[in-house]
């Protein structure tokens, strides 16, 4: 086991170090010139490439960035040179990480139970219902959803605040629109494992026993299938994450999707710079404690890692 | 009782062999599952629907997909000189324009432009994925036929990229390269090969591991006719399926590409396009969010059931339902 | 043994729904288990020995299964028509089932202890201690000895032998009247069956249980059974005493099956005799006999009848025509009385 999770945080770093150098070369290579303003004379250009250290050569650029970045240190922002990138990302990180959380677990507790119940009752009228809302939940790309939520609860029927972020009630329209994909997503992996396992022949033998059919479903149908979703987990949180980009522009949410998005129309490089790292270096990590969980979760791999 | 009934006629060799159940070959008895399965088959015909109007929708009305019209601006039965007639009537009268889906907010025709933006989606949605699929497929098939040391390189090279959200290296790779079609499709392939790669290894090497291609092996079979006959037909209905299902994604991509700014650039339009400026005008119009929505919904919803019949009727657990 | 019967199958049919069609596994089949016994089943694969066996407990899935008719009585109560509810309290309790597969017929993710206190938990029969007291003492009885260790084992940890002795503990520790083992050796090597034989014949001799034996393998029947039927094609084709079924065989198939086996008695240059061909599709069964096909003494109106069940002695009898008084007379080989001390 412990080499196992020696070796997946070694693999992590190195990709979060391909990752800084991909996006660092990346960045670079974006046309445009985020100095380019009316008032803005050779002196004060010159002086603010020294500022950012964009005289020097690439390869310095590159080494100063790593080695501020071990330090934690993200730089400032380009087109509001007062604000540094880590107060930026301060600020911004709980109202997404809130509203993801929001998503995630509402997203999980009920594709699961959508998931269960269309299994349980294969074939039937509840089965087709539950795997339509699911094959329309990932069907609908989630900035649809969102503006479909905010027309119909927020201005015709005027039930729920479609703007910001500022109590439960707010909370409600953007939680289900970035979830919702992701719901959809978990009842159709967890009905497939339920459909899997109910076919195995240790449910034969429970059976045999004499348990209740609830026991049954509980402790050997839902235990084993519930499983391999774990390993979506990871695919999970990328898709939520990306989905915030959208989620909180439509929803005037003042997180990091809507700060990443606004960056990028401004050629703000060292924040994407910052924030592609910051999320990156968050997805893989995340990644690496969903591989980490299923290890030890799933008894079978625990005791073979060892 | 007849004593000639008892004569010995002895085994009857032709019969003993005998199965009377209607035998079926792989793809014939996945045929037979995929057309008893109306949802799919419905969805087909609904995909092939919106691929030929996208070739002769932005002819069928008299409309340019770029010119404005200041005179009939945010036109649709919703308009103010609809107000007092029934909605068959204003139907009616809204057809007899042409504008079969209304104008939008500089009076462009929004018909001509759901089927032009239909073009570019479903364009960049088909190639994307194919050439994905097939880079995905010649890097995977290598990977996992020959194993070891190639194989462990390209998977150690996988395995790092795969860890990288493949959404933001999309965002960024379309800031470098600008909007447009050539750049989405580059952007798409750039970081969706490394998915088809990873499926194809994995069920490459599935298939390596089992009787008959190690028979064959044994047998003193060709490296090139083990892949030929052995594992390319068994992996072609995987790959398909799995292309079937990655079309609806790259589509999503698009939309969201577009939506976020980084897409298709004005006066050019897609799906995605569209919608976003339907969002924009969704208090005051809706139907200008609605109808992009509804046709990006309905083909990811068609290419999602296409795929999930698809699935089904290849899976060999499921023959005898 | 006493000639109490506990389990009476009459005239059972059970069919199972496909795309095709139905496919029909059991085909009237009748016979008893009385208490103390151990009856065996034997027949190829696909002839309808386990699902017979399932359906003492319902355990075929319906649908795409259905009881198509007979009757099943145990301790003189139908099966048949019990719920599901009633239904668990014979499951486990009444009667136990040893799967055929242990790789996969435990749970991979419940502790070996666990799956076998579960009979008893929701039952309330008894205290958190005295489960594991009861699991820990059928494992010894099964044979595991560091029974400690394995209670807290999940099932990878262990050896296929080891698994199937907890898949016997598990159908025993309720101590039920009649345990169903469904080729309970097959995936084991030979050393472990000797020992899963060797307890199995415990069951009977120590505990007095009557045992249901399901199995392709003459030898495995030949150690362990009292009375033997011989299952072809969803029938009983032959049934009787061990000794009738080897040393007096009177079914082509039985005959053949005795043939094809290998024995210590074999000499060397002696070949095994296969039964050529493979049982009939059961989605549309022959009319006449299901035998007669790859049956060399087959006559036409074998092809064309069913034949009745010959009675040859009292608890011996044959589904044959060769058994009528018209038929040719022909000696079935059977095994020789100077081999059985070799088998």
């Amino acid at each position: 086991m412990k080499k196992y999770i020696i070796k997946r945080v070694f693999i992590s770093l190195i990709t979060i170090l391909v990752l800084v150098s991909v996006v660092f070369a990346l960045v670079r290579l974006i046309p445009g010139d985020p100095f380019a303003s009316e008032k803005m004379t050779p002196e004060i250009k010159a002086n603010l490439e020294r500022y950012y250290g964009f005289d020097k050569p690439l390869i310095v650029q590159y080494f100063t960035y790593l080695k501020n970045l071990v330090t934690g240190n993200l730089g400032y922002s380009m087109f509001y040179p007062n604000l540094r990138v880590n107060d930026i990302i301060a600020s911004a990180f709980p109202y997404s990480f809130d509203l993801g959380m929001r998503a995630l677990s509402m997203a999980i507790s009920f594709g699961l139970i959508l998931g269960i119940v269309a299994a349980l009752n294969r074939g039937k009228v509840l089965d087709f219902t539950c795997v339509l809302i699911a094959i329309i939940g990932t069907s609908m790309p989630d900035f649809i959803i969102g503006a479909t939520l905010q027309y119909f609860f927020g201005i015709k029927w005027g039930l729920l605040p479609v703007a910001q972020y500022k109590g439960i009630s707010y909370t409600i329209l953007p939680s289900i629109a970035l979830g919702f994909y992701t719901l959809a997503l978990v009842s159709r992996v967890m009905r497939a494992n339920m459909i899997e396992t109910i076919q195995q022949d240790y449910i034969k033998t429970a059976k045999s026993k004499g348990i209740s059919k609830l026991r049954v479903i509980i402790k050997h149908q839902i235990r084993n299938a519930i499983m391999p979703v774990i390993t979506i987990l990871g695919p999970i949180v990328a898709a939520l994450l990306t989905g915030t980009f959208v989620i909180e522009s439509i929803f005037a949410i003042p997180g990091m999707g809507r700060h990443y998005v606004q960056s990028i129309q401004n050629l703000d490089y060292t924040i994407i710079l910052g924030m592609t790292v910051f999320y990156g270096s968050f997805l893989v990590v995340a990644n690496m404690i969903v591989d980490l969980l299923y290890g030890i979760v799933d008894p079978r791999i625990r005791v073979s890692g060892e | 009782m007849e004593q000639s009934k008892f004569r010995v006629i002895g085994k009857n060799t032709e019969k003993m062999e005998s199965i009377s159940r209607p035998s079926l070959t792989y793809w014939k008895d996945a045929w037979r599952r995929m057309k008893g399965n109306r949802i799919a088959f419905f969805s087909l015909i609904l995909i092939v629907l919106y691929i030929i109007l996208a070739v002769v929708g932005p002819y069928m009305n008299e409309f340019d997909y770029t010119s404005t019209n200041v005179d009939k601006m945010n036109y649709f039965i919703t308009s103010p000189q609809f107000k007092d007639m029934e909605l068959i009537e204003s139907i009616k009268d809204m057809f007899q324009t042409g504008h079969y889906f209304g104008t939008d907010e500089i009076g462009r025709d929004l018909w001509t432009r759901v089927w032009m933006g239909a073009r570019v989606s479903l364009a960049i949605g088909f190639i994307a994925t194919i050439i994905n699929t097939i880079v995905g497929s010649i890097v995977g098939g290598i990977s996992g036929y020959y194993g070891g040391r190639v194989d462990s390189i390209i998977m150690r090279i996988v395995d790092v990229l795969y860890g990288i959200p493949y959404m933001i290296v999309a965002i960024l790779i379309m800031v470098v390269l600008g909007a447009g079609v050539t750049s989405l499709i580059i952007a798409l392939v750039l970081v969706g090969w490394i998915g088809s790669a990873r499926f194809v290894r994995g069920e490459v090497l599935k298939l390596k591991e089992q009787e008959f291609v190690e028979a064959a092996k044994v047998l003193g079979v060709k490296d090139r006719t083990i892949i030929a006959k052995h594992i390319i037909p068994n992996i072609m209905g995987l790959i398909i399926t799995n292309l079937t299902m990655a079309v609806p994604r790259a589509i999503f991509a698009e939309a969201f590409l577009s939506y976020i700014g980084l897409g298709i650039a004005p006066p050019g339009c897609s799906w995605g396009v569209l919608a976003k400026a339907g969002v924009k005008l969704m208090r005051i119009h809706p139907y200008q969010l609605f109808i992009p929505a509804f046709f990006i919904s309905t083909t990811m919803l068609a290419l999602n059931l296409i795929g999930d019949g698809m699935r089904d009727a290849l899976d060999p657990k499921l023959r005898n339902e | 043994m006493s000639d109490k019967k506990l389990i009476e199958i009459d005239n059972l049919e059970f069919s199972f729904n496909t795309y095709g069609g139905e496919v029909q596994a059991v085909r009237g089949v009748s016979f008893e288990v009385k208490e103390g016994e151990i009856v065996g089943i034997v027949g190829e694969s696909g002839c309808g020995k386990s699902v017979t066996a399932q359906c003492l407990m319902k355990l075929n899935p319906e649908p795409p299964g259905f009881f198509k008719d007979g009757s099943i009585k145990y301790k003189g109560e139908e099966i048949i028509t019990k719920s599901e509810r009633q239904m668990r309290k014979i499951r486990g309790l009444e009667i136990g089932f040893v799967f055929q597969d242990p790789m996969t017929s435990l749970n991979p993710t419940m502790k070996i202890g666990k799956q076998i206190e579960e009979i008893f938990i929701e039952r309330k029969m008894y205290s958190r201690s005295q489960m594991k007291e009861k699991a820990m003492e059928i494992l010894k009885t099964v044979g595991i000895s560091d029974s400690e260790t394995r209670y807290n084992q999940y099932p990878h940890e262990l050896s296929g032998g080891m698994k199937q002795r907890v898949m016997i503990a598990i159908a025993l520790v309720a101590e039920p009247s009649v345990v169903i083992a469904d080729e309970p050796t097959t995936s084991l090597d030979v050393t472990i069956e000797a020992q899963i034989l060797d307890l199995l014949r415990k069951l009977k001799e120590d505990l007095g249980k009557s045992v249901i034996l399901i199995t392709h393998d003459l030898g495995v029947i030949a150690k362990l059974c009292d009375r033997v039927l011989v299952m072809y094609g969803g029938k009983i084709v032959e049934r009787g005493t061990v000794d009738e079924i080897f040393y007096e065989t009177r079914h082509p198939y039985t005959s053949g099956l005795l043939s094809s086996i290998a024995g210590l008695d074999k000499k060397r240059d002696d070949e095994l005799s296969p039964i050529l061909g493979t049982p009939p599709d059961l989605f549309s069964p022959p009319i006449g006999c299901p035998f007669a096909a790859r049956c060399e003494h087959a006559m036409e109106i074998c092809i064309e009848e069913l034949p009745k069940e010959y009675k040859i002695s009292e608890g011996h009898s044959t589904l044959c025509w060769l058994e009528h008084e018209q038929a040719p007379n022909v000696k079935l080989k059977a095994k020789s009385y100077e081999e059985s001390d070799l088998l």
